[in-house]
């Protein structure tokens, strides 16, 4: 057992867990490719994970860099843009083929026009940014009126 | 930038690698953030393969090749049962928690993502054999989820960019993904609750950056806004399971807002009669129903399906695409009368493969089961909530089974064959 541990790594537990998953993911995974177009089954399936790790992730990052950035010393403040942007571009990520009109199936088949995606979208936008924008006002009034009434007050 | 930073040791080996901790410079990462999130989508995941896979059950693809959009599936399909007709509203509330739990999910996963993403470029990748296969079963665990959810989205949004049928792709693809999943939970599951019950010593955060760049959210912030994400889809999605002020609610979702009709038959159409390919004049005068059977075949004029005694059931219509709508009265023939006429008379409900006037699509031809054809709710229905079904509706005729997902419950009905399914 010992010797298993120091060829292996890890202990047998380990091993079993890992061979059960790989013949699961075996025994799936040939049917996967079978289902499709076996290479782009495997583009879309690694595609999915890399894409994500070395683009879509460091992209945001960026982006949330170059705000917190241009904020400069009133880089606090960066959560009033970050929040309403993050929540905006998570619904434009995943309504994009409603919210671009680039689903030519929705109409025919719903009988429904896809159209008022983009309009609500940009609504709730709007919304969240105004909400970031009022909740930005109303820590600003109170945190101003902390301090011009700050000391009388603390004195009664 | 902050001068004195720049003098600590970890900024003076310069230029940083993502393989180097200090690269990863946010405060909010930390084994305890991620281990919160990991539970959740413990639950979130564990429910979405449940209902997933009652979703395939529903289908009953054992009963007929037909129904199957798998039929290499083997022991994947170990579990399959009849599917039952009650309650009533089974697969509406299994499909609507599929899908929209699976909507709600998002930002908690990409959140998981991002907080564990500083191990995706540690180096060397692996120190051990047990390691090197921990790294390949996290890009079945990794590339599966994206997989998983990238079909499903674009699935409900009628968008079929993927290679291939999306049953397949779907059913197969989660359970490549479960085999990470189970793995990835049985490795880190005790040291997740450990975390999450006596917190962790700093010197053995693994994810905790050396180097923190100023704070500008705490991680209860960050939650704040992960929660905040779940919320909104919740808000804007949900409602597409209801009719009425709740559809209208779900401003960013299919099938969401004011319904697409008004009246009786105004209520949401699983696929249009011109997008089906339906010619109005077939419906009309000239369309026939043929029942085949023991007895024969029968042919019956719309006005002789009429005579026969008519039934009533508020069933809804709900789709794999996880919408549905509330109850509808439906009013026809039940199947079960239909299967006696057919010359099954014994009492015995049979299978019945029913046939539709499209001419082409998946499910232009699906069987049903003995047990839906015997449920007095089942009914070849010929008129909705009070008046005569529309075109998009499935005039002159459609079937509606109690708790079956909407596409077998089909539209224009042409040729029923009670008995010898397969």
């Amino acid at each position: 057992m010992r010797r298993l541990r120091r060829w292996y790594g890890a202990g047998p537990l380990h091993l079993v867990l890992m061979a059960a998953s790989f013949a699961i993911a075996a025994y799936a995974g040939i049917r996967l490719l079978e289902g499709g177009d076996t290479y782009l089954v495997v583009l879309w399936f690694v595609g999915a994970a890399l894409l994500h790790d070395l683009v879509l992730l460091p992209l945001y990052t960026l982006a949330d860099r170059a705000v917190t950035g241009a904020l400069g010393r009133r880089r606090g403040l960066v959560n009033f843009v970050r929040v309403p942007a993050l929540l905006s571009g998570l619904l434009l990520l995943m309504w994009w083929p409603l919210i671009t009109r680039h689903s030519h199936r929705y109409e025919p088949a719903a009988g429904m026009s896809p159209d008022r995606f983009l309009g609500n979208w940009l609504l709730i936008t709007a919304a969240l940014f105004t909400l970031s924008a009022l909740w930005l006002v109303v820590r600003t009034v109170r945190s101003r009126r902390r301090v011009t009434k700050g000391r009388p007050s603390a004195s009664h | 930038m902050d001068d004195s930073r720049l003098k600590t040791p970890a900024r003076l080996a310069a230029p940083q690698l993502p393989s180097t901790p200090a690269f990863w410079r946010s405060p909010v990462r930390g084994v305890r953030f991620t281990a919160l999130l990991g539970v959740v989508l413990l639950a979130g995941i564990t429910l979405l393969f449940v209902t997933g896979l009652l979703s395939y059950a529903a289908y009953n693809p054992d009963l007929a090749a037909v129904n199957d959009k798998t039929p290499d599936k083997g022991l994947l399909g170990f579990y399959l049962f009849a599917w039952p007709t009650g309650p009533h509203w089974l697969y509406r509330l299994t499909q609507g928690l599929h899908v929209t739990v699976g909507i709600v999910l998002v930002p908690v996963l990409l959140a998981k993502l991002w907080s564990v993403v500083p191990k995706l470029f540690v180096m060397p990748p692996a120190r051990s054999v047990a390691q090197a296969l921990e790294r390949v079963s996290l890009l079945l665990l990794v590339g599966g989820v994206l997989f998983e959810f990238v079909t499903g989205l674009l699935n409900i949004q009628l968008e079929y960019l993927f290679p291939g049928s999306f049953y397949p792709l779907h059913f197969y693809g989660a359970w490549v993904f479960v085999a990470g999943f189970v793995a990835h939970v049985g490795l880190k599951l005790p040291r997740t609750l450990r975390v999450l019950r006596h917190g962790i010593p700093p010197a053995a955060d693994e994810l905790a950056t050396p180097d923190p760049a100023p704070p500008t959210l705490s991680r209860r912030g960050a939650l704040t806004v992960v929660g905040a994400g779940s919320l909104l889809l919740l808000v804007t999605s949900a409602g597409r399971s209801f009719d009425g002020p709740l559809r209208r609610v779900a401003l960013l979702t299919p099938r969401g807002g004011a319904e697409p009709g008004e009246g009786p038959n105004g209520f949401q159409i699983n696929k249009t009669a011109a997008k089906a390919g339906i010619v109005p004049a077939d419906t009309r005068e000239r369309w026939r129903l043929t029942l085949a059977g023991p007895a024969g075949e029968v042919r019956l004029t719309r006005a002789q399906l009429l005579a026969m005694p008519q039934h009533s059931a508020a069933l809804p219509i709900a789709c794999v695409e996880g919408w549905s709508t509330s109850d509808q009265w439906w009013r026809g023939v039940r199947l079960r009368d239909l299967a006696a006429l057919a010359g099954h008379a014994d009492g015995r409900a049979p299978d019945v493969l029913v046939e539709s006037l499209q001419p082409s699509g998946p499910f232009r031809t699906v069987a049903l089961r003995g047990n839906q054809v015997a449920d007095p709710r089942s009914l070849l229905a010929f008129g909705v909530n009070g008046e005569e079904l529309s075109l998009d509706h499935g005039y002159p005729a459609r079937i509606v089974v109690p708790a079956a997902p909407g596409v077998m419950n089909t539209k224009w009905v042409a040729r029923m064959t009670f008995g010898g399914v397969r």
